[in-house]
């Protein structure tokens, strides 16, 4: 195959990917609105607040005579979905459609990925070279880490699948109407194998960002959901959306491991950017606007991870932080490349 | 209250103590009861996680507006063009050091403060954790049954239970848990074990902040000892480091230009190369280098590769076309091949420029014009097509009278005195668009022949001395950031007493961990398991979950 057979290849791909993702949105769709409600009696019952939250002495280091310390006693085991159909992943009609809908996630997955490896065949490099390449990877990334939560954390959280997949398909969307460029080489900036990790570590970061964003969100509603129920809030449209979300416990743990997952590689991909700056532009940072929001994004989602551990920050206010991280990816993403000028400015 | 919440909050400082109120003091505090209530209060203040939370935030937000407005530091000519459109606003947002924000002091003041926060959080529990790791494990829980992690088995009866500890705490060490054998037994026997592993969290942790602290440090260090000056030279010519020789020349305080090494660079010849789209391919300029008078190495610089020499490193910035005219003035005297570098204005090169004749005869001369690298095939030669030089061609326009130049007054060698223009020092003469080879008369009779062009490059010659330290750091931050998130503490006990109907050794294990309990669970269990094998025992041992009946022999068998 030429090069070009490769870059059309690599295009259509991408809009099978898309299909593929809108009829999996469609399954997932099904499941939540016919499914039986993810049970707030049993969310209740098991007491996340109560499990979860321990406060405990900050200073482990007793004095000699008195008890030895010990963490708290939590309990083992994943958190109970009192609804068994949802458990077990059920066999019910919307069961089946969520199921099918984690199905054509995969092949999604997979014809996405295609998508990726043909460009970079096309172009004769690594397929991150712009931002319409680094769309469709970050895509990618974001269904795989949704698929690995699935995995890890069991079938009641599938009804997370279309709050997942819906953003994935706005920005695969936006990456083919707006941003699409034929597949071609780097300009000389660009030629360095620092591109490779840089590039590809801020995808990394970014896709796996976007799931922890979409279960803060989702958070939200259901703490919302959980107060309207407790007599605490004023119910409303959140809450009214929050009623078939799993336990915001759950949630909020599986934004937490997301961002302690990304944020690393965040900073790995600010450091190797440095690194090559470094070479390409005679400074390691010189506050271009890319590296100013890079820096902003870095200290957002630090505070979220001190905020998880700080008494009255934790909870609704560290998902409003997680959400506020995101955005500045996002204004970083869009806002930079298209609206302000820097050296970053190649899309 | 000092509370430390949500177990399984893993962040790298998750443990923060939040000490707000004022009982509760994070450890090492104490020495400064002394010190004024005040005082106390505003340092607890300053270092509780609130605070340091509350900073990174303002940080975050505070770096926002050197993304919106152009910033001297990055372009300094957008910002006179700022102040020049906007005549009202401009001043006041610099006043407000809205152009230079991270050279700001309102900048500097909140990563101090986050910077001495850091360190009034990190002294203490540096001393915290150095403590606990010289501190032996914790006592061994009365009722380890109670435990989230729990099993227990019986040993051979032949095996002596001294052996039965021994073999299980040969087991925890091999899988290096710290391990600390207790022996209050009778007769001074073992009477247990008390193991805890994972302390690299913590450590990982301050390496991760202390890092950050290094970080800073080498910023300033390469702020205030580095130095950066660039130099624009055309094919030819040589360019030393010495600070009258840059075209820009910027340095931290503590650089004294005696500092600055000795060298000289000379550009041989500068390459651009495009594909046929018209996209750049690659740039490539070759430099000879040395000691003045010294002997000469060549070097080709590119982009992403410079040349690093004695501590600095020499970039490539920018190029451009320089075009070669040739005059001859009314007098019939020649000026031949003079060049003079003309300023790119757009991505395809239009470049502008001027050349200067103080010597013609009977008056001097000067030039502004326009050099198209690419000239369109039809309509006016006012923008390039090409950022090649494909069908080069250069636009003049010729001025007569007196430049200026003997007043002793620097000029720009880019453009012609504007107000002897005006004032009719300078007279306008004609115009006339040329391509390679061809020649213009002037009406007063002299000619001027457009020859051809040079390139020329904009050298950078930078030292940061600081930036190791910055990339040192930098990795050791993210290894302590990685441990810090990954690295579970946990702990666990054993404990052993004499089964008394059969004689055998009774042995209870009870595990503990802060995070991540399923995992911790299945360790655990592979754990038991290899005790249980230790002392010969494994077939027959038994376990039991605390909230989950796992099948007895899985347990054991796993890891075996």
């Amino acid at each position: 195959m030429t090069e070009l057979d490769w870059a059309r290849l690599s295009d259509s791909l991408v809009n099978f990917t898309i299909v593929v993702y809108a009829l999996a949105l469609l399954g997932y769709g099904i499941e939540n609105a016919f499914g039986r409600r993810a049970a707030r009696a049993g969310a209740r019952a098991a007491t996340p607040s109560a499990r979860e939250r321990v406060a405990v002495s900050a200073a482990p280091d007793t004095k000699p005579g008195t008890q030895p310390d010990t963490w708290p006693q939590t309990q083992h085991g994943t958190p109970q979905n009192a609804d068994p159909g949802a458990r077990s992943g059920g066999s019910s009609g919307p069961a089946v459609a969520g199921k099918v809908g984690v199905a054509l996630t995969v092949l999604g997955a997979v014809l996405n990925a295609g998508a990726v490896v043909t460009r970079g065949l096309a172009a004769g490099r690594v397929p991150w070279g712009n931002m319409y390449e680094f769309a469709i990877a970050a895509s990618l990334v974001a269904v795989v880490v949704w698929l690995v939560v699935l995995t890890r954390s069991g079938p009641q959280v599938r009804r997370l699948g279309g709050f997942v997949i819906l953003p994935v398909i706005l920005l695969l969307g936006i990456a083919s109407l707006l941003l699409y460029v034929p597949a071609g080489p780097l300009v000389p900036a660009l030629n360095s194998s620092w591109l490779m990790v840089h590039v590809a570590a801020a995808i990394i970061a970014t896709g796996t960002f976007l799931v922890s964003f979409v279960a803060s969100v989702l958070y939200l509603l259901r703490s919302a959901r959980d107060r309207a129920d407790s007599g605490e809030g004023r119910g409303g449209v959140a809450a009214r959306l929050g009623r078939r979300l799993p336990a915001a416990d759950q949630l909020d743990r599986l934004a937490h491991r997301t961002v302690v997952f990304a944020f690393p590689v965040w900073t790995f991909a600010v450091v190797a950017g440095a690194i090559w700056a470094e070479s390409a532009w005679g400074r390691f940072w010189g506050w271009d606007p890319k590296e100013t929001w890079s820096a902003i994004s870095w200290l957002v989602y630090a505070g979220y991870l001190h905020a998880r551990a700080t008494a009255g920050w934790s909870g609704r206010r560290a998902a409003w932080i997680s959400i506020l991280g995101f955005t500045t990816m996002m204004i970083n993403l869009f806002g930079v490349n298209f609206v302000v000028s820097g050296l970053h400015s190649y899309a | 209250m000092t509370t430390v919440q949500t177990p399984e909050a893993g962040g790298p400082v998750s443990a923060r103590v939040d000490s707000v109120s004022p009982s509760g003091r994070p450890p090492g505090t104490r020495r400064a009861a002394r010190a004024p209530r005040w005082l106390r209060r505003s340092w607890a203040y300053l270092t509780s996680m609130r605070t340091a939370l509350l900073l990174l935030f303002l940080l975050a937000f505070a770096a926002v507006p050197g993304s919106v407005f152009p910033q001297r530091g990055v372009n300094p000519i957008a910002v006179d063009r700022y102040l020049e459109e906007n005549p009202v606003l401009g001043p006041v947002l610099d006043r407000l050091w809205m152009f230079d924000v991270y050279a700001s002091p309102w900048f500097a003041a909140i990563y101090l403060l986050l910077a001495v926060s850091l360190v009034g959080c990190l002294l203490p529990r540096l001393k915290h954790h150095v403590a606990e790791l010289r501190r032996p494990p914790p006592r061994t829980p009365r009722r380890l049954d109670r435990l989230p992690a729990h099993a227990s088995y019986e040993a051979d009866p032949s095996v002596h239970p001294r052996e039965v500890v021994q073999g299980a705490a040969a087991v925890l060490r091999r899988r290096a848990w710290r391990t600390h054998v207790r022996t209050d037994g009778p007769d001074g026997d073992p009477s247990g074990v008390a193991a805890e592993k994972g302390y690299m969290r913590e450590t990982g942790n301050l390496l991760f902040h202390v890092s950050i602290l290094v970080l800073l440090g080498g910023l300033a260090w390469g702020a205030m000892g580095g130095w950066r000056g660039t130099v624009l030279v055309q094919e030819g010519e040589t360019a030393c480091t010495t600070m009258s020789q840059f075209d820009q020349f910027t340095a931290g305080a503590l650089v004294s230009t005696d500092d600055l090494p000795e060298f000289c660079l000379t550009l041989d010849d500068f390459t651009a190369t495009y594909r046929a789209n018209g996209m750049p391919e690659d740039f490539v300029g070759v430099v000879s280098y040395g000691a003045p008078g010294g002997v000469e190495e060549q070097a080709r610089l590119r982009v992403n590769s410079p040349l690093r020499l004695e501590g600095t490193r020499t970039y490539l910035l920018n190029h451009g076309f320089s075009p070669v005219i040739t005059v001859v003035d009314p007098e019939g005297q020649m000026f031949e091949g003079i060049r003079a570098p003309f300023l790119p204005q757009d991505a395809m090169y239009t470049s502008e420029g001027v050349f200067k004749l103080p010597d013609a005869k009977p008056s001097q001369y000067g030039f502004e014009g326009y050099f198209l690298p690419t000239r369109p095939e039809q309509g006016p030669p006012i923008v390039s097509m090409s950022p090649e030089a494909l069908r080069p061609a250069v636009t003049l326009l010729a001025y007569q009278g007196d430049l200026g130049l003997d007043g002793g007054v620097p000029q720009s060698v880019y453009s012609l005195d504007a107000t002897r223009i005006t004032s009719g020092d300078l007279e306008r003469l004609d115009s006339a668009t040329l391509e390679q080879g061809e020649t213009w008369t002037l009406p007063d009779g002299s000619t001027v022949r457009f020859d051809g062009y040079d390139e020329w490059a904009t050298l950078q010659v930078a030292r940061d001395p600081g930036q190791f330290l910055v990339l040192a750091s930098a990795v050791t931050a993210i290894l302590g950031l990685v441990a810090s998130l990954l690295v579970r503490r946990r702990r666990l006990w054993l404990r052993v007493s004499p089964n008394q109907e059969s004689g055998a050794t009774v042995v209870e294990v009870g595990g503990l961990a802060r995070t991540d309990t399923e995992r911790f669970r299945r360790e655990f269990d592979s754990l038991v398991a290899g005790m249980a094998v230790a002392t010969r025992q494994g077939h027959e041992a038994q376990s039991q979950a605390s909230d989950r009946q796992a099948p007895e022999a899985t347990v054991v068998r796993r890891d075996i």
